[in-house]
């Protein structure tokens, strides 16, 4: 009995000290965007609590985000261009992705153990080594500062990782289900629709959410290969904000950017926590 | 994958192919020629462009000059100060981050399998760090300890006035610890997967053999686990040597906090010298097959059972 209370209160510890570390930072810049402009500089002589929360709630920072409509606010543009991009890079990669996944999961030829080795070495590819010939390209092409430009080189991880975890769940899926439906009388097309398409949908589901995430999040091509707000997405976007004067910094305004951009991560993350850790874990390790 | 290769390498002495498996591969070629021939342009050919660059006198402040010149942007690189420092604190932050990221990873994931309550909770909630955007966590953690907009000095203990980014090793333990926060649940997450693997009888018998906790982990957990640990540990060392975001929004390289990663950028976009910014590409991209090669050869990595995702 009492093995089990110091176990109990053990693991409560340590789930205590989790959650506390990993929302940290996150309470932490929320706090900071609902400051008054004024609020924002601490100082010594301030206790904890006072510096990390706001004396008065206001939303005045995610309302100066969005002053002046599309063509004059720092960040509508950019937020368009962060959606646009990962939406777009997504569709391309899992489209791509689920033929090869398709092949290497189900057919049987020579090569497809070297491609799944290739797309993991790709994986692992220093993206710095790419930025410079990609900067030249883009200008002799005119490419750059374009949509294009920023979604060609999200495919050096976003299709790694797509084929990746795919091909895991791919795997899994029961295809002479398939062949069973056409013997009861389906057509090839109702068997792949009603049969292969529900059972294959949750891996693509995982695979289009993981591969929107890394898009999402990318900052170094983001900063090199664009230059203005035509292309220039969320993260690229925040380092360029400017205070009102040189001498302010846009504290709020960055920390309000930064927690609109949090939210879809934090909506995938509470709808989708089995099926991301699923996809994370598949494949991982030979079961 | 094993049994398959074993089956094809059968399959193509047996002389004559069926039309069947003829056709089978000729499908199987069809359907993954599209995303490979994707890979290799935006991998293969820009790569194989930097190395041509990087032998060549290329800065676009300066157009007219230029042409071959051999290695001499890579003696430029590997002879000054600077590519070693960073490439020493490259290092360094890869060592500790990861060092770190093991232990607690190690811890989250037995948390995370054995915990009695609150499993789906500890999944759900490290997953959050996994997800938001590098340069958000950054920029949350600069604001955190910077002096001006802080809270962090504002705690007991800690000076007041410590200025965290205005000296070397204490930017250093801030972009650390905003790398450990970001990336540790990846980690944690590979290494919950290795455990799951692990038969649960042994325990039972080792603990009817009287083994205590301690020596359950160390005898039983740790060297099954061995495969994933050094997959986990291949993805995330190889993933903490690009380590570029943090350290541009922490401190863009100042106080000697540069990383190799931030040098090509600045080499290449911020003073546009293509030649030797190209040069440090290459090094640092040669430096990556480096560290894979000794995860491969020295510790034994099968690459087939690691993911990208980190």
């Amino acid at each position: 009995m009492e093995r089990g209370t110091r176990e109990y209160a053990l693991w409560s510890i340590g789930i205590v000290l989790i959650v506390f570390v990993a929302l940290l930072p996150v309470v932490w810049i929320v706090s900071l965007s609902l400051k008054e402009p004024s609020t924002i500089t601490t100082g010594p002589g301030i206790s904890v609590w006072d510096a990390f929360f706001p004396k008065e709630i206001t939303f005045d920072n995610y309302k100066s985000l969005f002053e002046g409509g599309i063509d004059d606010s720092p960040f509508i543009k950019p937020l368009i261009n962060s959606v646009l991009i990962a939406l777009i890079t997504t569709l391309i990669s899992i489209v791509l992705a689920s033929f090869a996944a398709y092949a290497i999961a189900r057919l049987n030829f020579p090569g497809k153990s070297a491609i799944l080795a290739g797309a993991l070495a790709i994986a692992m590819f220093p993206p710095i080594s790419t930025v410079g010939p990609l900067f030249d390209m883009w200008r002799t092409l005119g490419l750059y500062d374009t949509y294009p430009g920023l979604i060609i080189p999200y495919l050096t991880f976003s299709l790694p990782l797509a084929i990746y975890t795919l091909v895991a769940f791919f795997r899994e899926i029961p295809w002479d289900l398939e062949q069973a439906a056409q013997v009861d009388g389906a057509t090839p097309f109702q068997a792949f629709r009603k049969v292969i398409v529900p059972l294959a949908a949750p891996g693509v589901f995982t695979a289009a959410i993981l591969v929107f995430i890394f898009c999402w999040n990318d900052f170094l091509f983001a900063i090199s290969l664009t230059s203005s707000d035509a292309s220039r997405t969320v993260p690229a976007a925040l380092a360029f904000f400017t205070g009102e004067s040189q001498f302010t910094q846009p504290v709020g305004s960055i920390a309000a950017a930064a927690v609109i951009v949090t939210i879809p991560i934090i909506v995938f993350v509470l709808i989708f926590q089995r099926r991301i850790v699923a996809g994370l874990t598949a494949g991982a390790v030979k079961g | 994958m094993e049994a398959s290769g074993a089956r094809m390498r059968l399959g193509r002495n047996r002389a004559p192919v069926s039309e069947r498996t003829r056709s089978e591969r000729r499908l199987g070629w069809l359907l993954c020629a599209p995303a490979v021939i994707a890979m290799l342009l935006v991998t293969a050919y820009p790569i194989g462009y930097a190395v041509v660059l990087s032998l060549q006198d290329v800065d676009l402040r300066f157009p007219e000059e230029g042409g071959f010149v051999g290695l001499d942007n890579y003696v430029a690189v590997l002879t000054s100060e600077l590519w070693w420092t960073d490439l020493l604190n490259t290092v360094f932050i890869m060592v500790v981050t990861v060092a770190i990221e093991l232990v607690l990873g190690m811890l989250i994931a037995l948390v995370m399998y054995r915990a009695i309550f609150g499993r789906g909770l500890v999944r759900t909630v490290v997953l959050i760090p996994y997800g938001i955007v590098t340069v958000v966590a950054a920029f949350a953690w600069f604001y955190a300890f910077n002096p001006d907009t802080g809270f962090v000095n504002n705690l007991p203990l800690i000076g007041d006035e410590t200025s965290w980014f205005g000296e070397r090793f204490s930017a250093f333990a801030v972009i650390i610890l905003a790398e450990v926060w970001k990336t540790t649940p990846f980690m944690a997450l590979l290494l919950l997967a290795g455990l799951t693997t692990i038969d649960s009888g042994l325990y039972e018998a080792a603990r009817v053999d009287g083994a205590n906790a301690w020596q359950r982990f160390w005898k039983i957990t740790l060297p099954l686990m061995k495969p994933a640990i050094l997959v986990a540990l291949l993805f995330r060392t190889l993933d903490a040597f690009r380590v570029f975001d943090t350290i541009f929004i922490m401190t863009r390289g100042a106080q000697d906090t540069e990383s190799v990663s931030i040098l090509g950028f600045s080499q290449l976009i911020s003073r546009l010298n293509l030649g030797l910014g190209s040069a440090v590409s290459v090094l640092i991209f040669l430096c990556v097959l480096l560290i894979a090669f000794v995860f491969v050869r020295w510790f034994g990595v099968r690459m087939a059972e690691g993911r990208p995702g980190a």
